[in-house]
């Protein structure tokens, strides 16, 4: 029970002082468990991430849910993802109570859109280094084509569009690959 | 119910996002549209209030619909509906880790993914640039396609994402900028 709560409290910390998840985590991580608790390698933490962002689900949350899980089985992994929720429970409902008061105030108004053009370009942003890592081949231009449009032209979920791609990515490759072998 | 609507629908972005917080823009978008919960404004406003407060963006985003959906529970609710497909996951994966590595099966669900995920995510984004550049009330009125487009803010937009792309500094940066030229150029009217 107390290593539990070990778990929990040491992720909490670290999601409370990481902006963003993902790998903005990592130098957090490296300095908590490798080097303040020592309850592992750096390497594993790295292996860890490689995985977590091949599984669905938040980068982060599965990271702590591997270490929490080696560390006290599943009930460690579990106490690993609250710690990573906590902060943002508590954070995210004040913001949101907050805002909620002020939707109105024309200073809140004008700096939202401010934002939202920020926000905006970050997208862009983000599509842009997807794009670089992702669509690497004529196929990925035209897988990527088709769900844009897709997503752009019919109601169709993205969760449609994610597993016919998923499928298309296996029968594509084993049948490129059946030809050689 | 609403909390058994809110967590299934969580479930589901928790078990078909990959990539990182950004590829939950477009399942938000998909609920957005199916449950009018929230309008598609409200994403942009999210997605910066979770890039701009610790935590994961997508776990924070989990937060702020929820309680704007159904209060502190409702956030609560959603954060978990969210997290227990990773649980799940994460548990059996653990068991195969080399396996899973190095399996040619999931590099080939990937080579198909990648791409997709791209697409998802600038087909939603085009729909939070056109609510956040344009000005569809004002064409709404006039009807004139030259009131369409908000020249200050596509300008702004030119600028910030040269800034974004040129310093790399953190998001965070970034917003509280933009937030400043909201307001001295009145954004909003």
């Amino acid at each position: 029970m107390r290593e539990l709560w070990e778990i929990f409290v040491s992720f909490f910390k670290m999601s409370s002082v990481t902006f963003g998840g993902g790998y903005a985590m990592l130098p957090i991580l490296q300095r908590e468990i490798v080097d303040g608790k020592k309850w592992m390698t750096e390497e594993r933490i790295i292996d860890y991430y490689a995985v977590s962002q091949g599984l669905p689900g938040i980068i982060a949350v599965n990271v702590a849910i591997f270490i929490g899980k080696e560390r006290k089985g599943i009930a460690g992994g579990i106490a690993g993802a609250l710690g990573i929720v906590g902060p943002c429970l508590f954070i995210i409902t004040f913001i949101a109570a907050f805002l909620s008061n002020f939707q109105d105030n024309p200073l809140v108004r004008n700096a939202f859109a401010g934002i939202a053009v920020c926000v905006s370009a970050l997208i862009l942003n983000s599509v842009i280094g997807l794009w670089k890592k992702g669509v690497v081949d004529k196929t990925g231009i035209a897988v990527f084509a088709i769900v844009f449009i897709g997503m752009m032209a019919t109601g169709l979920s993205p969760i449609v569009l994610i597993v016919a791609s998923a499928i298309f990515g296996i029968v594509s490759r084993k049948i490129a690959g059946g030809g050689s072998r | 119910m609403i909390f058994a609507k809110l967590f299934y629908e969580f479930l589901k972005i928790g078990l078909f996002t990959i990539g990182g917080g950004m590829a939950t823009i477009p399942f938000l978008q998909d609920l957005s549209e199916s449950t009018g919960w929230f309008s598609i404004a409200f994403i942009a406003d999210m997605v910066a209030i979770s890039e701009s407060t610790p935590g994961p963006i997508g776990i924070n985003m989990a937060t702020y619909v929820g309680y704007n959906v159904a209060g502190i529970l409702g956030g609560i609710i959603a954060t978990l509906g969210l997290v227990i497909p990773s649980i799940i996951i994460v548990s059996v994966v653990s068991g195969y880790l080399e396996r899973f590595r190095n399996s040619p099966l999931v590099e080939y669900v990937f080579y198909g993914l990648r791409p997709a995920v791209t697409g998802l995510i600038a087909a939603a984004g085009v729909e939070i640039v056109r609510i956040a550049v344009l000005d569809n009330e004002l064409y709404k009125a006039t009807n004139n396609l030259r009131d369409l487009l908000d020249w200050r803010k596509a300008l702004y937009f030119v600028i910030i994402f040269y800034l974004i792309r040129r310093f790399k500094r953190h998001p965070v940066a970034y917003i509280g900028l933009s937030a400043i030229i909201g307001i001295a150029f009145g954004f909003a009217n």
